[in-house]
């Protein structure tokens, strides 16, 4: 404990790196997710090739994918911008899927009724069947963010800057205090942003509340 | 760089001898079998119990879940860390990895199982009832059949995990193909961490691909419609990549 309050600034300076290198990804994933998962949706012959090509990628280790990257980027293998990319590649695999399975589980019968209330094309996406795809898109959120804040932590074998040094400072001195620190901080840190997902879906999905009814 | 990762595939002197890839291959193999195996054997009898008689539903739940927020790395060095000085020799590398690799393991194949028997049409085992089959009878003849694609898929997401961290075993004094990119790393040699990391790479795919084969035999005719060739009306296309306990940590 006395560990933990004596290293208190370098515990909050990694955590605020270990909070971008996870969250920016699931931001950039996020919005390159969704037309990627529409077009699946909307042009039936992208579905499973987007989702089975998505999908491998999602299968490649992540330690070999951030010794990959850096060699297909041209970049020094301690740039945090290959961790950045790994983890943003990892969150469209994730997400292409669920957007695609969010934007179908839109009933038929409201699609109908936005177009014969005059709803365009893309007004319609927008106001009606993307909103109702929130709670798909937000399950699938949880799962990429909780994973990311985790694999984020094993770039410290490379030496990337995040709570995950602690592991590799403290097996290197067979020193107890900052491993549990740091794995303690990272369980935090998923149990955050899973409650930050939580908490957005639940403003934008007002008529769950209102009305009881079922995501 | 390209060219340098070819020639470190190509050399003859890195396919023969104990830090040879084709060892290498054969001991990441060897890591990742056996910790699927023991978690298999005790995670898919829990799974299908717990789908079985319905109890236990919100453990399984939330270990799939919880499982996922603990960092992998963290998680083998402290298991280094604390049985190292207990155990002498090979084992004392060997065990600690092995205890993380089936730990991490467990949580997806139970979720698979659970998820599969829950999943049973309910019909289809009040007709096995009816037919005057036991409680165990139900469950080896109707619902572990019909569970089978989402076990399967459970053991799928378990072997990528298994195969992912055993890499990182590397670190903390495992064989297997994580060698090379770790000694890569230790001596600043990036054609042998990417062409190792490559390799792991492939051998990923190639165990992801050998699992969807033994999924689409596996799993009954009745079950899978490969052998349909008409969907009939009102037909809901099978979905046994479902991703139930999909999540990775490594």
């Amino acid at each position: 404990m006395s560990w933990f309050v004596d290293h208190l600034d370098l515990v909050w300076t990694r955590t605020l790196q270990h909070v971008y290198l996870a969250g920016l990804p699931l931001v950039v994933g996020l919005l390159i997710a969704l037309p990627l998962g529409w077009l699946a949706r909307r042009y039936r012959g992208l579905y499973a090739p987007f989702t089975a090509g998505f999908g491998l990628l999602y299968t490649i280790p992540s330690l070999a994918l951030f010794v990959i990257l850096p060699g297909i980027l041209h970049r020094q293998i301690l740039d945090p911008v290959n961790v950045v990319i790994a983890m943003t590649l990892y969150t469209i695999a994730l997400l292409v899927r669920t957007v695609a399975d969010g934007l179908g589980a839109v009933p038929d019968a409201v699609a109908q009724a936005a177009t014969a209330m005059g709803y365009t094309r893309g007004r319609r996406f927008f106001a009606v069947e993307l909103p109702l795809a929130v709670p798909v898109i937000s399950a699938g959120l949880r799962v990429a963010a909780v994973s990311n804040v985790s694999i984020v932590s094993v770039s410290a074998i490379i030496g990337t800057q995040q709570l995950g040094l602690f592991f590799t400072d403290g097996f290197a001195r067979s020193f107890y205090d900052p491993l549990v620190v740091g794995v303690v901080a990272c369980i935090v840190l998923a149990l955050l942003f899973d409650l930050v997902i939580i908490g957005v879906t639940r403003a934008l999905t007002p008529w769950v509340r209102a009305t009881g009814a079922r995501a | 760089m390209i060219a340098g990762i070819i020639d470190w595939l190509g050399d003859p002197a890195h396919w023969a001898g104990d830090d040879g890839i084709p060892h290498r291959l054969l001991e990441h193999l060897w890591y990742s079998g056996l910790s699927l195996l023991v978690a298999a054997l005790i995670a898919v009898p829990v799974g299908l119990a717990i789908g079985h008689t319905g109890r236990g539903r919100f453990f399984v739940v939330n270990l799939a879940g919880a499982a996922r927020a603990i960092p992998s790395l963290g998680l083998l060095f402290l298991m280094v860390l604390w049985l190292f000085p207990k155990l002498g020799g090979d084992a004392a590398f060997l065990v600690p990895n092995l205890i993380v690799l089936i730990v991490l393991a467990i949580p997806p194949i139970m979720a698979g199982a659970y998820a599969g028997v829950e999943g049973v049409d309910p019909a289809a085992r009040d007709a096995a009832k009816g037919m005057g089959m036991t409680g165990m009878g139900v469950l080896r003849k109707v619902e572990l059949p019909c569970a089978l694609p989402l076990v399967f898929s459970g053991l799928r997401s378990a072997a990528l995990q298994v195969v992912a961290t055993a890499t990182i075993g590397a670190i903390a004094g495992l064989g297997g193909l994580g060698r090379f990119l770790i000694d890569g790393l230790h001596v600043n040699d990036y054609s042998q961490m990417a062409g190792g990391a490559l390799l792991i790479a492939l051998l990923a795919l190639v165990v992801d691909a050998a699992f969807a084969l033994v999924q689409r035999y596996a799993v009954s005719p009745g079950l899978s419609g490969r052998f349909r060739t008409r969907p009939e009306p009102g037909d809901q296309p099978m979905d046994v990549e479902m991703s139930v306990g999909q999540h990775r940590v490594g």
